[in-house]
């Protein structure tokens, strides 16, 4: 049993910083010198619970603490601290994630300074009326330069630096001056105990014990255990079976009041029956309007998943179902390929999810996959005047009963220094971009545009870093659908069509498009035994052309003795190296073709 | 019916003897071979006269055709130690008249005097480590004799042996095609009666695979550049009676190098020293042999009774393979029917007709050989012919 904690006394925050500038790092800080955790459960990064984010250092899932803190002036406070993904693929889930807080501590690696991803994040807490605590980290080190830092965060981000924290998460340095300003520079969240429950929806996740968990932001009323919930987006109802904390492991609670952040759990079935956004509220007596700003997260990408060895279809379909129940975000459908056999057309929210699906479902499943060439999902509109929506290029239609097309376009924002704008103008022009509006905060540009999501999804955002040399931050949204002139580019290798490769192009880039696509193949296709013609063609008419030799050297020089072995181990070598590969008429391609032929280099 | 009982027999008998020390080690080399700064050579002795009398006793009766002392460098072994273990080879197996003895030998400072007994020893046949016909080049390849030196070598070796061939190592670095024409042609008129003719390979494990990984390894010829330098060898060879009858190795007919035609001709080899491969046939079975390849744990492991680490039968299928990927290097190619017992069934006749077709094989009396066009190309052509 245990009372709620007054708003005064609660400090919900979330901390924004650019990869490796030692988000994580600060975060155990904060847990373990406030004893949460005790030293010797204390493991590195506590809050990056799955191994690819580990790996890739992202966060994927909002992950959350609550930290006990008696401060200075003597009183204890609550902190909760929402630990958030960074990508703009999970914008959404960050934005979800921003407004369930007050405040945000911007890290800033002082040997560093400002990059990319702490403007992309920093304008979500802003957008989100958060109060910043700039945090300049790594002052440990001998290449520490606060002062430039301090004066760039203000050139650069436009906010207050003068008091900004120095800090060394790693040594402890200025963490305790850390945890103070959280109680006295952040704001105390606001809510009344006596309304209808409003909770927020932050995030949902799947645990194999508890089933599906709920992390809750009350910002009205009282929720407590036995309470009948529904969901206000979806209709659905639940009893709640526990209510609990993150400290950062389980504890339950019996009530959690306005500003408290905690989880439920109610026998939810599946991740996919929750929506982040979504605002919770009792059964009876329930509020009448849910909060502002939902919306459903829908894929954007599509592409195909096949297994290399197509015996592995079944366990394929396994680990993807599992996979599914605990990201709501994802879909999948199944898909027959001629080349590719059995596997799964598969929707995401960007290539970064499609990414990370892929690495979980090679990596924890064991499965090699092939990826096909990711797609949006277009609107191809028939003379009949039927609407179909073709997710996979493979599907178009005769173009004889088209009458026309549509593609998803996005509003696209990027800050950037004004010495990149051009580059970035050429860039968004080159792939299609109505150019919207062109501002300047100080030295830096913000550029609006509007552009065709399929000029995005593959290698926009891998182009835009490397013009800008990481200084753009980039963020978007789908705004609709528009008419364009879209055709279907096949790819045909050794005189055969590879369907996996198709892609649908406007047909003033086909060309462009084309040649980089054939050009890039034949890097990718390693030589064989005789020459290989690779075009691009739209409707039989060929519109880029490259031959790749044939081979001309492949022997070992020396005999090593009798050391037939060896050779026999090259032959097996040779043999798993063709697994790796899909035949196409006589031609191996190997799977990293389908994706990396459709990144291009300009 | 055990078909694979005699399979050896189509290629006679040899014995590989390793000797795993050099002065210095090359960059480019992945061969078992050590520096050492000081070698017990008694002990040494005894411990390959103890592992020639185990294997002796499993091998009975054997005519013996070849003797191969590779390296390393076994050169730097006592002549002594060479005599006494060639006198016991010859006091456990018959030899065949015209057995051919062959050293592997660095053209370091090598006196008259070695030689002499190196021949008094028992030795037949001298191969001799050049590998290139220029000092910058000699340096670069780490190598530690100058091209006078080697050539003064040779002449001693080519005074005292009636064989006498030698290595070259090409596609160096910075080499051009035109380069290597030269030298090549430079080198054939010193050349005998054979000569080996290496691609520089550049092999995990060693300084050039490291520097290579590293993008530090510059100016090697890209594939293309290499192809012609291959294809250039043979018909510079061919032009001074010199036949390409193994990828890289090359000789006036009838002076082909016979130990290793016993590798590439699939017979049975037994393996004495540090590191050693053998293939030998016990009692109807085939099995792959290795010995410990660490210098110091062969040598105290062979005192104690066996230098042997390994001992494999080998599955018909796997006798095949290994049969074909040895045989399709030389001019004479692989016995179809010899194949298809070993594998217990035919060759895979669609690849054999498409690569023929291609015009990388032919198909003549009863064998595959691969052509001209094809033996650049040997690890494909090998792969698509056994390709599941
Ligand atoms: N020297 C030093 N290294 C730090 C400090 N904070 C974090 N690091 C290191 O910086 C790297 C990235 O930190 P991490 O917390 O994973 O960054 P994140 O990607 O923002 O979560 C790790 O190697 C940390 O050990 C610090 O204050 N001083
Ligand atoms: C086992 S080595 C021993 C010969 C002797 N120790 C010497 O170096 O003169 C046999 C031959 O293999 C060749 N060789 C060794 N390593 C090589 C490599 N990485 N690439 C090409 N040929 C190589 C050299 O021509 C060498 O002479
Ligand atoms: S190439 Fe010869 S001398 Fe050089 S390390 Fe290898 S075996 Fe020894
Ligand atoms: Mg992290």
């Amino acid at each position: 049993m245990r009372l709620m904690t007054p708003l005064s006394h609660i400090r919900n925050f979330s901390i924004v910083a650019h990869i490796d500038h030692g988000k994580s790092t600060l975060a155990d800080r904060l847990i373990q010198s406030t004893g949460t955790v005790q030293d010797r459960d204390m493991k590195e990064q506590l809050l990056d619970a799955m191994d690819i984010e580990r790996e890739r250092g992202i966060t994927i899932k909002a992950n959350t603490v609550r930290i006990d803190y008696t401060a200075d002036n003597g009183e204890k406070y609550v902190l909760n601290l929402i630990d958030t993904p960074g990508h703009v693929d999970f914008a959404y889930e960050v934005s979800r994630s921003m407004r369930a807080v007050e405040g945000s501590l911007l890290v800033v690696d002082s040997t560093q300074g400002v990059e990319a991803q702490t403007l992309a994040n920093v304008y979500q807490a802003i957008d989100a009326d958060h109060e910043i605590v700039p945090v300049l980290n790594k002052i440990d080190l001998p290449a520490s330069e606060p002062d430039r830092v301090r004066e760039q965060i203000e050139d650069v981000i436009g906010i207050d630096a003068k008091d900004a924290l120095l800090v060394s998460a790693k040594t402890g340095i200025g963490i305790h001056e850390t945890l103070e300003a959280i109680v006295h520079r952040l704001p105390a969240p606001k809510g009344d105990a006596a309304a209808p429950l409003k909770a927020m929806l932050v995030d949902s996740w799947y645990d194999s014990y508890l089933g599906v968990v709920v992390l809750v932001r009350i910002m009205d009323g009282v929720l407590r255990k036995g309470d009948q919930i529904k969901m206000m987006q979806t209709g659905a109802r639940y009893g709640v079976d526990r209510l609990g904390v993150f400290r950062p492991a389980m504890q339950p609670v019996d009530e959690l009041g306005p500003g408290e952040i905690g989880f439920l759990t109610a026998s939810i079935k599946q991740v996919r029956d929750t929506r982040v956004g979504d605002t919770i509220t009792h059964e009876k007596k329930g509020a009448d309007k849910p909060l502002p700003g939902f919306k459903p997260s829908i894929p954007v990408v599509f592409c195909g998943l096949f297994p290399v060895d197509s015996s592995e279809f079944e366990d394929m379909r396994d680990a993807i179902e599992k996979l599914a129940l605990n990201d709501a975000s994802f879909t999948f459908e199944m898909e027959t390929s001629a080349a590719l056999g059995f596997g799964f057309r598969c929707g995401f929210l960007g290539l970064l999810h499609l990414e990370v699906i892929r690495d979980r479902i090679e990596r924890e499943y064991d499965i090699d996959l092939i990826t096909t060439a990711p797609s949006v999902v277009y609107h191809v509109h028939m003379k009949d005047g039927e609407m179909r929506e073709l997710h996979n290029p493979a599907d178009m239609p005769d173009l004889t009963y088209v009458d026309h097309m549509e593609e998803p376009r996005i509003k696209a924002t990027i800050l950037v220094p004004d010495e990149y704008l051009g580059d970035v103008l050429k860039l968004c022009q080159d792939r299609r971009g109505i150019q919207q509006e062109l501002t300047y905060a100080g030295s830096r540009a913000m550029v609006v545009y509007d552009l065709p999501l399929n000029e995005v999804v593959f290698d926009f955002y891998d182009r835009l870093k490397s013009v800008t040399k990481g200084y753009a931050s980039f963020d978007y949204q789908v705004v609709g659908y528009r008419e364009d002139n879209l055709v279907k580019m096949q790819i045909l290798v050794n005189d055969e069509p590879v369907d996996a490769l198709s892609t649908m192009v406007h047909r003033d880039r086909a060309e462009t498009r084309g040649r980089a696509m054939v050009e890039k193949l034949k890097d990718l296709i390693p030589r064989h035994m005789f020459k290989i013609p690779i075009q691009a063609a739209i409707g039989g008419k060929v519109i880029a052309r490259e031959t790749l030799s044939a081979m001309r050297k492949d022997v070992t020089a020396k005999c090593y003795g009798g050391d037939a072995t060896r050779k026999r181990k090259l032959l097996d070598k040779q043999k798993a190296g063709k697994k790796k590969m899909r035949q196409f008429g006589k031609v191996d391609i190997p799977q990293e073709a389908f994706i990396n032929a459709l990144k291009m280099d300009s | 019916m055990p078909v694979s009982a005699e399979d050896w027999q189509d290629g006679g008998f040899g014995l590989y003897i390793h000797w795993p020390f050099c002065e210095a080690k090359c960059p480019y080399c992945d061969f078992n071979s050590h520096v050492a700064r000081r070698i017990d050579q008694d002990r040494w002795r005894r411990a390959y006269l103890a592992e020639i009398d185990r294997v002796a006793d499993e091998l009975p009766g054997r005519v013996l055709n070849t003797i191969f002392f590779g390296g390393g460098t076994p050169s730097l072994m006592d002549p002594d130690s060479v005599a006494a273990i060639l006198t016991r080879i010859a006091q456990r197996w018959p030899m065949a008249n015209d057995a051919e003895i062959t050293l592997e030998a660095n053209p370091g400072s090598v006196e008259a005097g070695r030689f002499r007994a190196f021949r008094a020893a028992g030795i037949t046949r001298i191969s001799m480590g050049i590998q290139a016909l220029n000092d910058a080049d000699l340096r670069r390849l780490g190598r530690i004799h100058s091209v006078d030196e080697a050539m003064a070598a040779f002449d001693i070796a080519r005074g005292t042996f009636d064989r006498v061939s030698f290595d070259l190592i090409y596609a160096r670095q910075d080499q051009t095609l035109a380069d290597w024409k030269a030298e090549l042609n430079q080198a054939l008129t010193k050349a005998i009666d054979h000569i080996s003719l290496y691609q520089l390979t550049i092999e995990d494990g060693t300084a050039f695979g490291d520097r290579y990984r590293l993008g530090k390894l510059r100016g090697l010829p890209d594939d293309d550049a290499a192809a012609d330098m291959f294809d250039a060898t043979a018909e510079i060879c061919a032009a001074h009676g010199f036949e390409r009858y193994e990828v890289s190795n090359h000789a006036r007919p009838g002076s082909e190098a016979r130990h290793n035609l016993i590798y590439w001709r699939y017979g049975d080899y037994a393996g004495i020293g540090p590191g050693a491969h053998g293939r030998i046939t016990v009692s109807g079975r085939r099995y792959a042999t290795e010995t410990h390849r660490n210098p110091a744990a062969w040598l105290s492991a062979a005192e104690r009774g066996t230098g042997e680490s390994l001992r494999e039968p080998l599955a018909g299928m796997e006798q095949a393979a290994e049969y074909a990927m040895m045989s399709l290097r030389i001019g004479e190619g692989m016995d179809i029917g010899r194949y298809a017992r070993l594998a217990g069934q035919p060759l895979n006749a669609v690849a054999l007709a498409d690569l023929s077709e291609q015009g990388f094989v032919t198909e003549r009396g009863g064998r595959v050989v691969v052509t001209g066009r094809g033996l650049p190309l040997l690890n494909a052509v090998t792969g698509q012919l056994l390709a599941d």
